[in-house]
């Protein structure tokens, strides 16, 4: 569905008030990547990294400064209106919406864009409506609207026409727990039942790690990282921790293969790698335990160890 | 489609009725304030070279509804920057339309219409005071006249806005040819200086807006000498000129930069 090849876009900024002085700032470097049918893809780095420009040049609106990108077969840029027809984009810091205008009337004027049928637009509009609990706030004005309500009503608009690749930049960003479960619970939806290929921006990586069967982490404009999210637990965050519960506070257990990260009174969090139960049985030999557990390492932590590991090279 | 778009603006901008009645009467004012001023200039003066204050009111007439019209229906192009600069050009390019269109549709501003009716006023003031010989040729001429003189406005501003795609903040540049451009098509284009008439006919094609079917229209001898072919090119200068305002936007959005997010 999408074929990225050593696609490059760089910018020229021009620095100063009186001396002005050309850079280049290469946005996105060199990367390829592709990505097949019903996939949900996420793609992930820290702020300024090249996800939004990537994905721009993916849906067309940025021209390529290098490389090749083709999308359902077209190349965005040069083929824009036949693409816009197939795929769906919403942008989680922009309004897509009429802002003067009631919920309804967007969508009524989104199925002229698009010149979608008025049966197959209806069909999808009631499906939406109770997928994503529409109802109570159809006829309000989009200004008048909560986030987590447009930002369901976005959703909408990015998926009336039945496209059937879906790009969202930021989706979740600024909503509460509920109301990002609910947009979760929809992204799952339209990809297991529709067959829709999702691929998502996102800072939260509780989205990726509910959402998605494979990412992609980009930084300084390079992808770091495809593939799947336990194969970059293991390559990454091969520690573990233990936590160990002791009967009272003592120093700092000593053991070999792990290093204590942290105490807090009783408990103490060893680091370790390789075999668990090896560990604990030397734990509850050198110790008075009450309690043990294991933590896997969060993705969390592994992707701040990529940015950090990655930052430093 | 463009009645819908434009439709639904019209109707959120009919929620704020009051304000809309006091931005109706203000921009009648201040397009009668111009025409206050060529009488003001004709109070002092007979003659502006060989035109008289008919032919001139005439003439700003034909100037001042062409150039309303063109601003309500393009008027907010000046708003455009504001779009660049924001990244929001980027909605407009993942929908299945094309770019120039939905930015048009995008509004509409109907309290401008004053601005038209004001122009009316004035074409129907000089219309009643001038004694012009009218014939096939020079009601065709006028009417033509009419959407060519809209179509040139709408080229300059496009063209204009176009600039918004490099600097991110050319308005005022692009002012000083839309808002700048009109005042001077509202005067006879034989009163300007030399290099003036060069850029006002030739590079900016102002000079075909208004004045030449003008000239036809009064059945006046063009005081320069031109060859009187300029009278009927009119439609012809519309055409290129909305050819290559049509080509610079296409290359224009080529080079949209986005904005960081």
């Amino acid at each position: 569905m999408i074929e990225v090849e050593q696609l490059t876009k760089s910018f020229v900024v021009r620095r100063g008030r009186f001396r002005r002085e050309r850079h280049v700032v290469e946005a996105v470097k060199d990367i390829s990547f592709r990505v097949d049918r019903g996939e949900l893809i996420g793609y992930l780095g820290p702020n300024g990294a090249g996800k939004s420009t990537t994905i721009k040049m993916l849906t067309g609106i940025l021209v390529p400064s290098s490389g090749r990108v083709s999308v359902l077969g077209l190349d965005p840029s040069r083929r824009r209106v036949e693409l816009a027809r197939q795929i769906g984009a919403m942008f989680g810091q922009r309004v897509q919406l009429w802002w003067d205008l009631p919920l309804r009337d967007s969508f009524e004027l989104l199925r002229h864009i698009y010149k979608v049928p008025l049966d197959r637009h209806r069909a999808s509009l009631d499906r939406f409506r109770g997928v994503l609990d529409l109802d109570p706030f159809l006829d309000t004005p989009v200004r008048q609207l909560s986030l987590g309500q447009r930002i369901r009503g976005e959703l909408t608009a990015a998926m009336l026409h039945g496209p059937e690749l879906l790009f969202l930049d930021e989706p979740t960003i600024g909503l509460d727990v509920v109301a990002k479960q609910r947009v979760r619970d929809f992204l799952v939806e339209i990809n297991r039942e529709d067959g829709v290929t999702v691929m998502l921006t996102t800072h939260d990586l509780g989205d990726i790690e509910r959402l998605c069967n494979r990412l992609l982490v980009i930084d300084h404009g390079s992808l770091i990282w495809d593939g799947g999210i336990p194969e970059l637990k293991e390559r990454y965050g091969a520690e573990r921790t233990l936590i160990v519960d002791l009967e009272e506070p003592g120093p700092p257990l000593e053991l070999e293969g792990a290093r204590v990260e942290r105490i807090d009174g009783p408990r103490q969090w060893l680091r370790f790698r390789g075999s668990a139960s090896e560990l604990t049985t030397r734990v509850v030999q050198s110790a008075r335990v009450l309690d043990l557990q294991i933590a896997e390492p969060d993705i969390e932590e592994i992707v701040r160890r990529i940015y950090t590991g990655n930052s430093r090279t | 489609m463009w009645r819908r778009l434009v439709g639904a603006q019209v109707r959120s901008q009919l929620q704020y009725r009051r304000s809309f009645a006091l931005d109706a009467f203000g921009s009648f004012w201040i397009s009668f304030v111009d025409f206050l001023i060529i009488l003001t200039i004709f109070h002092n003066v007979s003659h502006l070279n060989a035109w008289n204050v008919h032919e001139v009111a005439f003439l700003y007439a034909l100037s001042a509804i062409t150039f309303a019209l063109t601003d309500l229906f393009i008027g907010h192009l000046d708003q455009f920057p504001q779009l660049i600069r924001d990244g929001n050009f980027d909605i407009v390019l993942v929908r299945p339309r094309g770019t120039l269109f939905q930015v048009v549709a995008a509004d509409f501003a109907s309290r401008r219409l004053a601005r038209v009716l004001q122009g009316v006023v004035v074409l129907v003031y000089a219309l009643w005071s001038l004694t012009i010989h009218w014939t096939v040729w020079r009601v065709i001429v006028l009417l033509a006249s009419l959407p060519s003189a809209v179509v040139i406005f709408s080229s300059i501003w496009v063209c204009g806005a176009c600039i918004a795609f490099w600097t991110t903040d050319g308005g005022e540049f692009t002012n000083a040819f839309t808002y700048g451009g009109t005042t001077m098509a509202q005067y006879p284009f034989d009163i300007y200086a030399t290099w003036l008439r060069r850029l006002l006919g030739f590079v900016i094609p102002l000079a075909f807006v208004c004045y030449f079917p003008a000239l036809f229209v009064l059945g006046k001898p063009d005081p320069l000498g031109l060859p009187r072919v300029l009278d009927f090119v009119s439609p012809a200068v519309a055409l290129a000129a909305a050819i290559v305002a049509g080509l610079v936007w296409r290359f224009a959005v080529r080079h949209y930069r986005s904005a960081g997010g």
